[in-house]
């Protein structure tokens, strides 16, 4: 593609100049890169925390350990008073989506089934692109009503 | 002029591979990799149809999908608007069968794997979909109980060796449907519910046989995925895997600056979900509201995953038990569709909206807000020279 039919020593001109304006384009990469906003620290990725107003202790994990994007997946909420007993009877309803896009969650999970020990099955879920998601639990049970935000980040 | 750009390639190719400096981050390179064609998992079997993996349904389907003889006119099949050379698709704006339809033919490679069918997702298997345009009076225009009588006559020893023994439809009306004109739907009404049973489970059958054959239209190897191979094991891409500058850096903005891998992702290029874009509607087609109408219909879709005729577990039905069905972000939503062969099959958008690849790459850069609902996409900043990048990256999808 490059050099065809020129002779060798046009062919360093276009080396020479080639390096030139390497070295130019190097440091304007090297600016463009500098400059480029950097992403904000972290969001928290605790899977285990405080709800909002301090009434119980939730964490939450993927079902089979992983978090696969694009597929349809269960994972377990468990609920823990701040004593540590298991939460039991609880309603929890699920809302959430991407903060940087503006967009909610593809699916509408839900609390499905509850496996004892204060843990709830919340299925649905769904992640179809990379980024921060947020999910945010609103739990209400015998000692009153809570909520806790997880961010997942693919 | 021709100078300087070779100077300019040759600087390009000189700062990425001659200086050794890593042309992609490790994190590009990651997602380059979950977008070449070998991450595609194998298909899935499709338990709600028990004859997806049949070959003899998927022959049989095949007959059906190309016969004219399955429409009202007798001129129509799938094949008139998804032809078999041109990516099973039609190249117009807005497809045309037995009357002019409002959306554009879709493309069928890789279509098993979608959770939801049509540019609204009003379907939400391959078999249920494929009853749709049997009975719309725009595209094949017939009736289900024509169909059954027509599947007997023609096809009769071939359905029943897949399916088990036809219905006794003697006595059922040559023309009857709850969807039909007012004579179908009399007709429809004074059936037995044993006939309509009957005619209803042959015309589900009509949809598994089609949807067997669909499963074996797959997206084929393209000039990115040969490129993409030789990125992730390191070797440097020879030959038609090479790309050029340009190409490179439009595949860089597609990942990176351009943001168009958050919705066209993984080797499809679609997250398979609804976004409202900002595309502007035709003048003169029916108001078109996408996702936000088409909840209801698929919810009252007899042939849904909840329906009688779905066969296995309805542990299958997960898309349609979760599925969001009321939000703002609904109103004008489409389904993302899949990039790769985008390049030639013009005109773009579920109405045939774009003409061009660089007025789609333009439409993205303006981000014009919606006429109803909010538009996902904002505003880029790119030079000429990204979207002419841009534009010669998705060629490569199609080569
Ligand atoms: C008149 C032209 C026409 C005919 C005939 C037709 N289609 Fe289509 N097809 C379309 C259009 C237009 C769409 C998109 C419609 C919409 O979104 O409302 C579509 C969408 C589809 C889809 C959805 C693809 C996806 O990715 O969601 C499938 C599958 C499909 N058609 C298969 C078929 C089959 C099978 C037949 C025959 C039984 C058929 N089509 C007959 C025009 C046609
Ligand atoms: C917010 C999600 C989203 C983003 C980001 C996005 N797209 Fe799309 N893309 C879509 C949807 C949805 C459609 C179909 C819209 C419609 O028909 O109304 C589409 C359609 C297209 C089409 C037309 C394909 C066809 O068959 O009609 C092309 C080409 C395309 N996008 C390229 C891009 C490029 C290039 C970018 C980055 C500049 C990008 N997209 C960013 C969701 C997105």
């Amino acid at each position: 593609m490059f050099g065809r039919g020129t002779g060798l020593a046009s062919l360093w001109r276009y080396l020479l100049a080639g390096l030139g304006l390497a070295a130019l384009l190097a440091g304007i990469l090297a600016i463009v890169y500098l400059t480029a906003p950097q992403s904000a620290p972290g969001p928290d990725i605790s899977r285990s925390k405080k709800t909002a107003n301090g009434l119980f202790v939730a964490s939450f994990q993927p079902e089979r350990g992983i978090i696969k994007q694009g597929e349809l997946q269960s994972w377990l909420l468990t609920l823990k008073t701040v004593a540590g007993a298991p939460v039991e009877g609880a309603a929890i309803s699920v809302s959430g989506g991407m903060p940087q896009h503006n967009h909610g969650l593809p699916t509408s999970p839900q609390a499905t089934d509850y496996l004892g020990e204060g843990r709830y099955r919340i299925e649905g879920l769904k992640f179809t692109m990379s980024g921060v998601w947020q999910l945010r639990f609103a739990i209400s049970a015998a000692a009153g009503s809570d909520t806790v935000v997880f961010n997942v980040v693919l | 002029m021709i100078r300087l750009s070779r100077l300019l390639a040759l600087a390009a190719v000189l700062l990425v591979a001659g200086c050794g400096k890593p042309q992609f981050s490790d994190a590009e390179k990651n997602t380059i990799a979950s977008l070449a064609l070998n991450a595609l998992p194998a298909l899935k079997p499709d338990t709600t149809n028990r004859f997806a993996d049949v070959p003899a349904a998927a022959a049989l389907g095949s007959t059906l999908f190309f016969d004219q003889g399955m429409s009202h006119d007798g001129n129509v099949s799938c094949s008139t608007c998804h032809k078999i050379d041109r990516q099973f698709q039609d190249d117009l704006p807005q497809a045309v069968g037995v009357g002019r339809t409002n959306r554009r033919s879709m493309p069928l490679a890789g279509v098993a794997r979608n959770p939801w069918f049509f540019w609204d997702g009003r379907r939400d298997s391959l078999w249920a979909q494929a009853l749709t345009p049997l009975e719309n009076p725009l595209e094949q225009a017939g009736n289900r109980a024509a169909f059954a009588h027509y599947i007997q006559k023609r096809f009769g020893e071939r359905y029943e060796r897949i399916f088990g023994p036809l219905p006794d439809l003697s006595t059922v009306p040559a023309n009857a449907s709850p969807l039909g004109n007012e004579a179908e739907q009399a007709a429809w009404k004074a059936m037995t519910p044993t006939q309509a049973e009957g005619v209803n489970r042959v015309f589900a059958n009509i949809g598994k046989a089609i949807a067997a054959f669909e499963r074996s239209i797959e997206p084929a190897q393209t000039r990115f995925d040969r490129f993409a191979i030789d990125l992730a094991s390191g070797a440097k891409p020879k030959g038609d895997a090479a790309f050029s500058p340009e190409e490179m850096l439009g595949l860089k903005l597609f990942i990176g600056k351009a943001n168009c891998v958050t919705c066209h992702n993984g080797p499809r290029f679609t997250d398979n979900s609804f976004h409202n874009t900002g595309v502007p509607p035709v003048k003169d087609l029916p108001l078109d509201r996408g996702r936000f109408d088409a909840v209801a219909q698929v919810e009252a879709d007899p042939f849904n995953c909840f329906g009688a005729f779905r066969d296995g577990d309805a542990g299958a039905c997960g898309e349609l038990r979760f599925m969001v069905k009321a939000a703002p972000e609904l109103v004008r939503a489409y389904k993302t569709p899949s990039l790769r062969g985008a390049a030639t099959r013009p005109p773009y958008m579920h109405a045939g909206q774009f003409s061009s690849l660089e007025e789609v790459v333009a439409h993205y850069a303006k981000a014009e807000a919606s006429v109803e609902g909010t538009s996902e996409v904002h505003p880029l900043q790119l030079s000429d020279h990204e979207r002419a990048a841009l534009v010669a990256f998705l060629k490569t999808l199609s080569e």
